[in-house]
């Protein structure tokens, strides 16, 4: 008999003022050109626990594309453009310099000023003020962030977005959402039972999950804001694997009545159930392609799983990956040019990328047993699962395979990352 | 046993204490659930009933000792598949009669086909294929005569794997069919 229990964590909004990492992110490559780049301590941040120069600093130097080099010993640490003695930092080697002043204003708010000036040029690239509360003070930084590593790389940044992933520590399995650099982890979901599979709403409100809490798998939608979940998918056998649609109207799911897990979409609301695979094979892992006309999915109905596409409205499908006897876990970028999975690769698992323009593919990863690869919403890196020994951990790395990022937590073991799209 | 009401307000409290704790309309998550199953057994209801199915305890209590008696070829619960592979493999065909002459004997007696595969590839594609080895070993006793309403079958696909798995053998013991009768 079921008694399924819901016991309210009273603990569980300590998470929202936790402001340490739960998730240690370490650079292990770099781009070989690296954007010179100074980052001088915000003017009147004292009142903040951390100086947003610092969460600037740390954001950019993870990238990979930046040198952020050392302000301590310059004689001048100017708070705004005008300051700045362009000069003293083109000694320093700087191509740029990045200054801030962060004062109190009414209401308990905060208002954050910054500007990007080009060293060599003697230009202000960026000047931009937010108005903020106080514990918003890192999301800003990272907003910050993103306006500078677009004004200098030419493509947007995503510091200012979201990652989720499941951590099972003992016998527990928790599903948390945390800011992209590992900060203000959050338990979504904190069950005896496993919790796999999360995907993000498109607008970053709602995850889908898949949860064994009834003993067998079924599919949620949890709102993050209200903490509202809703079983979407419960039908008979196993549902799992859900993907929403571009539009955030619905999900692509993976029912399994007898044998053969088969696909399906659904409202995201739940209802609405249709069909859209009919093979004899294993079909799974549905993503809708950007442009929302296509579902790509794995099967093995030729044998070994390979990744297939199909129409939204059903009907043919027609193979896409060819090298190799093993290539599962689709996941487009957001521009929908390039394709992640995982293949197997003489019996190492690896990730890799086609570019859908040319065709070409590249192996990424170098660990053994890699696996869920995710796009950060700006495509430039690839977020993914791996293992030494027997615990998982996350790692990033860009779509070129020159930056290489690590995610440690410091117990569990982490597995099933997905990268959020930015925050609003 | 709470109801689907009881659920409901449980979950209405918990975000009324979060947004009062968190006091705060931006980013921060105002809820954890944590879902904790109290339940005895792995019931064989159809799980979008909460309600379940009431098991007739005293009845299974009694077949407990021909299940587990460690001289019965029932006591034997595995059944071992190969790399991607769905086929019951020859030797595992006694195993498999043995449990279909035990349940056409007791045709009130249920059963849960549980579906496991080694950790390694896909987690997704895993749960499918855990899910089709089930399968295989319903259709084989289906074929010996065994009631469609006696077996319930379930993919648990690699979420039962030992993360400390580095060789065939240990591999070999995660890809399982496990045969499970209530109460156990």
């Amino acid at each position: 008999m079921h008694t399924i229990r819901l016991v309210v964590l009273t603990f569980f909004s300590l998470f929202t003022f936790t402001s340490h990492a739960a998730l240690d992110i370490e650079i292990t490559g770099g781009s070989a050109q690296q954007i010179p780049i100074a980052v001088v301590p915000f003017g009147n941040s004292t009142s903040l626990k951390q100086d947003m120069a610092d969460i600037i600093n740390a954001d950019l130097r993870r990238s990979g594309l930046f040198r952020l080099l050392d302000t301590r010993g310059m004689p001048n640490k100017p708070t705004n453009a005008t300051q700045v003695r362009h000069a003293e930092w083109a000694a320093l080697q700087a191509q740029a310099v990045v200054v801030g002043n962060v004062t109190s204003i009414a209401g308990g708010k905060l208002k954050a000023s910054f500007q990007l000036v080009d060293v060599l040029k003697q230009r202000t690239l960026a000047d931009v003020d937010f108005q903020l509360k106080p514990k918003h003070a890192r999301m800003t930084a990272h907003r910050i962030a993103d306006v500078i590593y677009e004004k200098l790389t030419g493509k947007p940044g995503a510091f200012a977005s979201r990652i989720a992933y499941v951590t099972k520590k003992g016998s527990r399995h928790y599903l948390y959402v945390a800011d992209a650099d590992g900060y203000n982890p959050q338990a979504l979901v904190n069950s005896i039972e496993p919790v796999i599979s999360p995907s993000w709403s498109p607008d970053g409100t709602k995850m889908a999950y898949v949860s064994f809490e009834k003993k067998k798998p079924i599919v949620f939608v949890h709102t993050l804001t209200t903490g509202k979940r809703k079983i979407v998918a419960n039908y008979k056998g196993n549902n799992s694997a859900p993907s929403w649609s571009p539009d955030g109207r619905k999900l692509a799911i993976v029912l399994t009545y007898g044998a053969n897990s088969q696909i399906y979409t659904i409202n995201a609301n739940g209802g609405g159930l249709k069909r859209i695979t009919k093979s004899r094979g294993i079909d799974t892992e549905p993503v809708f392609s950007p442009d929302g006309k296509w579902i790509y999915f794995s099967s093995d109905r030729g044998g070994s799983p390979q990744i297939y596409k199909t129409s939204v409205n059903g009907g043919g499908a027609s193979r896409v990956t060819f090298q190799g006897n093993y290539n599962v876990s689709p996941h487009f970028s957001k521009d929908g040019k390039l394709l992640s999975y995982i293949r197997n690769d003489g019996g190492s698992f690896k990730v890799a990328v086609k570019d859908m323009t040319t065709g070409q593919v590249q192996l990424l990863s170098q660990g053994r047993q890699d696996e869920s690869p995710s796009f950060a919403p700006n495509g430039s890196m690839i977020l993914y699962a791996t293992k030494k020994g027997a615990r998982g951990s996350l790692a990033a790395v860009s779509f070129d395979g020159k930056v290489r990022q690590s995610l440690k937590e410091a117990r569990g073991d982490v597995r099933e990352p997905a990268w959020g799209p930015m925050l609003k | 046993m709470t109801n689907p009401t009881n659920i409901r307000s449980k979950l209405l409290i918990a975000a009324a204490i979060s947004v009062f704790l968190v006091g705060c309309k931006s980013t921060p998550i105002k809820d954890g659930a944590e879902v904790e199953d109290k339940s005895a057994s792995a019931s064989s209801a159809d799980s979008s009933d909460v309600k379940g199915a009431v098991i007739d305890g005293s009845a299974a209590n009694s077949n407990v000792n021909e299940l587990n008696d460690p001289n019965s070829i029932l006591s034997k619960r595995n059944i071992y598949f190969d790399y991607n592979s769905d086929t019951i493999r020859a030797e595992f065909r006694p195993n498999v009669e043995a449990h279909a002459k035990y349940l056409n004997a007791h045709t009130a007696t249920k059963m849960t086909l549980q579906g496991n595969a080694d950790e390694r590839g896909a987690r997704e594609y895993n749960l499918s294929l855990a899910q089709r080895r089930a399968v295989a070993v319903k259709k084989a006793l289906n074929i010996l005569g065994v009631s469609d309403s006696q077996i319930e079958t379930v993919s648990y696909g690699e979420e039962n794997a030992n993360p400390n798995c580095a060789s065939e053998d240990c591999y070999q013991q995660d890809r399982r069919v496990e045969i499970v009768y209530p109460n156990e």
